[in-house]
């Protein structure tokens, strides 16, 4: 039905030229929240969307904006795996994690030598990924455990578990950091400098999360299990008397949202840190929830929050010059969010009464003709 | 004692009413009182269609009035916008004189309007008391829910219009016509005083649809005011006060019951006569296509829901069950289609499946079986341990009793829906792949054949009317010639003129082998289609009865169990 809900998911489709004029709206109501915020702090709005554009379109922060975008896509595609059928896997976060974590060590030990270390890596950060999720799907369809609950409770297992690990096993003390062993430079992914005006180069990984979106799409759309996954998403019992095994779907799709998830931490472990340690980046679960619902759950849509969010993330570095806390994006990032879900409930009702307004226009032309 | 700020009490229902009804002829002549609902110039757009154009009529008050049409006619929409669960493009509503505005049921329902839905909303796990009061409790001092007061007050009401509802019992435990008491009884308990009630009869038997409208005459008897969408002519005439009928979205005829006959009534509606559902000569077979035996479904508690039933459908026979909704029906088509849990066996004949399936031949070229002598490839096939999908794909079409809940994907577009059932199967797909392009073309096919009334098959599912949703189902159910159908009221909600169509679809299939399973609360339906007949009461059958040599009187009261030998 065409319900909150439905439109929220992304499950009815807005069409044409207000697909792509709500989510400008919202980014201008969003803007408009926030200068009422720094206005209220006495801070200069306008200047302050200024210094914001100007510092993100200098070279180096192309770069960043990418490289983060990147890492933040992976995140909003596991998330969206799963809503898409009506799994909310608050998880994707110690997921990610764990996966981070378990590969780096497989990586450090180095037991293949250069790419099939990078594709070993991989390997074991999907794996990963996929059986930690592979819990919930398991308590889900065993126990009618909602997978809310039991993935929020998994991402705190998971960070105890993690940082046993790292102490226990696969961490080495470095001063007073603890890290995994590093990753040997045979097996690092390269990054291509080919944004002219900085060294700065572009993780090659960003092709990955180019191929996981183009997949992403096309399963969802084109396949019999993608079909299975959306039928199944929007009327369970429909889908049961259509013959999906709705057990089998709960569980493939943890594991397929799990094994992305698992992706999320590559880019930086293979791109930059090489290493897992306690500063490792968290909290990417819950920015990909942000950016799923911001996207839509749509491949495409998807990828330009991403960049939007990381964009904002990247360029506030220059806020603290003006004394103006970086914060303020964050303000900024939840009123996209909140104005995109607002932007497209106008335009669904706007789309409404436009359609029912050439209906009756085409109705009397016939009348007259 | 502090009770709730309903709008209503007993008494003030009781009081007036009853001598007006008489005195009110029918509509458009002049009456002394206001009508109770007023629709004037009501127009109501979608996109791509138009279903309410200029729509004017008045209902009388006391009265029982009838709303007739075809299939996608705007007869849901315009009591949707008199609900208040839609707004109307242009055109106002009066209700006892006065304009009035609505934006949501619960302005209505201030009003003093009520709808029972087609499709009920009762919570299966919660009593007849909390089901009725859930929305809007009744607090003891702001707090506590006051069952006391609510207990007494539905009490009142049901003994009031003799609807007999026990407050306490489970709604699981009621069949669908106590169901549907409930769900007057919460329309008033809400204090009604104008009941809309869409397609109230589609799922009843004829002794509860004479139950129903025994209820429905008490009602009016004290006042109030009725308002009803059915499909079922004779029905219409035996009980309606007045009659409008809609047509493609105007109304084009407001008429007395005592003035026309229902094959008048269908041209009106639809420009065509009243189908008869006769079958004509037989085709049943000596190759069994499905046989089921000893099948026993428990409930999460243990009960049997289906006792040992056994049964053979051949090919080109149908195998028609009577009973009143709730004895089983249900269950014994999700047993026999893999979706419940069931012990015993169901075995079907498959002819040539299995070697097609190595040859990797296109389905639809080895269904088609006419004229083969099919026993001699004919094999059984023991299917009780198979999921769903795969007897599907073994030539078991589904025709599923709840249209919303289990056969279709309401926002997906129709094309989508096609597909749906039939993930499998060409040409909905290519290997893993979906195809488009295939199963496009097929519903549009389907929507030619089956004369579905929609702007295009972009549309969702839930933008078309009840019966136009159901006659998509059937074209799908129908399409790639199953060798067995299990059909649940197969013509629940459409028109008469659809119904005529169906019937001769489902005839034509028969003819060319099909096996069908057909449960229907229709007994003209399932008399007139059935090569033989099984009653089934309590999930058990009970009776064996030859439709040729039996009436639906006969028929009916072999449901209830009246004939049976304890
Ligand atoms: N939400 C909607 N969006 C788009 N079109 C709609 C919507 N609801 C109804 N329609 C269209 O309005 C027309 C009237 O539909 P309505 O449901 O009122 O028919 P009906 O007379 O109740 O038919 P039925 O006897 O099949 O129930 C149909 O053409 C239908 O496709
Ligand atoms: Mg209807």
């Amino acid at each position: 039905m065409n319900t909150f809900l439905n439109r929220l998911m992304g499950r009815v489709k807005l069409g044409g030229l207000l697909a792509v004029a709500a989510p400008i709206l919202a980014i201008v109501f969003a803007m408009l929240i926030t200068s009422v915020v720094l206005i209220a702090a006495g801070k200069p709005a306008l200047d302050t969307f200024g210094w914001l554009i100007d510092n993100g379109s200098q070279p180096r922060s192309i770069v960043n904006i990418v490289n983060l975008g990147t890492t933040y896509y992976l995140a909003a595609v596991a998330v969206a795996i799963g809503f898409r059928m009506n799994l909310f896997n608050i998880g994707v976060d110690g997921q990610y994690r764990l996966a981070a974590l378990i590969s780096a060590a497989v990586g450090g030990a180095a037991v293949l030598p250069g790419v099939l270390n990078i594709v070993l890596v991989v390997v074991v950060a999907v794996a990963v990924g996929g059986l930690w999720a592979a819990i919930a799907g398991f308590l889900k369809v065993r126990r009618g455990v909602s997978e809310v609950i039991s993935t929020i409770m998994l991402n705190a297992i998971a960070t105890a578990f993690g940082s046993w690990l790292l102490i226990e096993h696969f961490g080495t003390v470095n001063g007073n950091a603890i890290a995994t062993t590093p990753i040997p430079d045979n097996a690092h992914v390269p990054a291509a400098a080919i944004v002219p005006g900085t060294q700065l180069g572009i993780n090659t990984f960003v092709i990955v999360a180019i191929v996981v979106g183009i997949a992403y799409a096309v399963v969802l759309s084109r396949t019999r299990f993608g079909f299975n996954l959306r039928a199944t998403g929007r009327s369970e019992p429909a889908a049961v008397a259509s013959g999906v095994s709705v057990k089998k779907m709960v569980l493939i799709t943890m594991i397929l949202s799990g094994g992305a998830a698992g992706l999320i931490g590559m880019p930086e472990l293979l791109g930059s840190s090489f290493t897992y340690n306690t500063n490792f980046p968290a909290g990417l679960g819950f920015t990909g929830i942000a950016v799923a619902l911001l996207g839509r759950n749509n491949a495409v849509g998807m990828a330009i929050g991403a960049l939007l969010f990381s964009f904002l993330d990247t360029s506030s570095d220059i806020l603290q010059l003006h004394d103006i806390s970086p914060e303020i994006v964050k303000i900024m990032q939840g009123a996209i969010v909140l104005s995109v879900i607002i932007a497209y409930e106008l335009a669904h009702r706007y789309r409404l009464v436009a359609e029912q307004r050439r209906v009756s226009r085409e109705l009397l032309e016939g009348a007259a003709a | 004692m502090d009770h709730p700020r309903a709008p209503w009490s007993t008494v003030d229902i009781t009081v007036c009413h009853q001598a007006l009804r008489k005195e009110e002829a029918a509509i458009g002549t002049a009456t002394v009182t206001q009508p109770a609902v007023e629709l004037e110039g009501i127009t109501k757009r979608f996109p791509g269609v138009v279903a309410n154009r200029d729509i004017t009529m008045s209902v009388a008050k006391g009265h029982i009035h009838a709303i007739v049409g075809e299939n996608g006619a705007g007869k849901s929409t315009l009591m949707k916008i008199l609900y208040g669960m839609q707004r109307p493009d242009e055109g106002d509503i009066r209700i006892d004189g006065k304009p009035v505005s609505f934006h949501t049921p619960s302005d209505a329902i201030a009003a003093g309007i009520g709808m029972v839905h087609q499709h009920f909303m009762l919570a299966d796990n919660l009593t007849v008391l909390e089901n009725v009061i859930l929305g809007s409790e009744p607090t003891k001092g702001g707090v506590a829910i006051d069952f006391g007061s609510a207990r007494a007050k539905i009490k009142e009401i049901s003994d009031a219009y003799g609807l007999g509802v026990e407050p306490d019992t489970l709604v699981e435990d009621l069949g669908v016509g106590a169901r549907q008491r409930v769900e007057i009884l919460k329309v008033l308990y809400r204090g009604a005083r104008i009941l809309i009630l869409d397609e109230p009869t589609a799922v009843l038997v004829p002794q509860e649809v004479d139950e129903l409208f025994d209820n429905l005459r008490g009602l009016v008897r004290e006042g109030l005011t009725i308002l009803f969408i059915s499909h079922k002519l004779d029905e219409v005439l035996k009980v309606a006060d007045a009659i409008t009928v809609i047509r493609r979205g105007t109304t084009v005829a407001s008429v007395e019951p005592k003035s026309v006959t229902a094959r008048q009534l269908a041209e009106l509606m639809v420009g065509s006569e009243l189908p008869s559902p006769e079958t004509r000569e037989s085709t049943v077979t000596e190759v069994v296509a499905i046989a089921v035996s000893g099948l026993t479904v428990l409930s999460a508690d243990g009960r049997k829901l289906i006792d040992d039933v056994s049964f053979e459908i051949h090919k080109g026979e149908v195998l028609g069950i009577a009973g009143v909704e709730g004895n089983g029906q249900a269950e014994l088509v999700e047993a026999i289609m893999g979706m419940r849990p069931s012990t015993g066996t169901v075995r079907v004949g498959l002819e040539r499946r299995a070697e097609s399936e190595e040859e990797g031949t296109s389905a639809s070229e080895d269904r088609d079986h006419a004229g083969r002598p099919a026993s001699a490839t004919m094999s059984m096939h023991d299917i009780s341990a198979w999921p769903t999908l795969r007897r599907r794909e073994h030539g078991i079409g589904y025709i599923p009793e709840d249209r919303h809940r289990h056969g279709l994907l309401l926002e997906a577009p129709l094309w989508e829906n096609r597909i749906l059932g039939h993930q499998t199967q060409k040409p909905n797909v290519k290997g893993i792949w979906i195809d488009r392009k295939g199963a496009r073309a097929d519903t549009q096919r389907i929507v030619f054949t089956y004369d579905v009334r929609t702007p295009g098959i972009e549309v969702a599912a839930d933008a078309l009317s009840g019966g136009n949703q159901q006659k998509l189902i059937v074209g799908r159910e129908m399409s790639g010639d199953p060798a067995v159908l299990i059909a649940s009221h197969p013509t629940r909600g459409v028109d008469v003129g659809a119904q005529a169509a169906i019937w001769d679809h489902l005839r034509d299939a028969r003819a060319k082998g099909l096996a069908v399973l057909l449960i229907s609360a229709d007994l003209d339906e399932l008399i007139g289609l059935s090569d033989s007949l099984k009653v089934i009461l309590r999930g058990r059958i009970v009776a064996d009865v030859d439709p040729a040599n039996v009436t639906p009187e006969q028929l009916g009261s072999a449901m209830t169990g009246a004939g049976e030998a304890q």
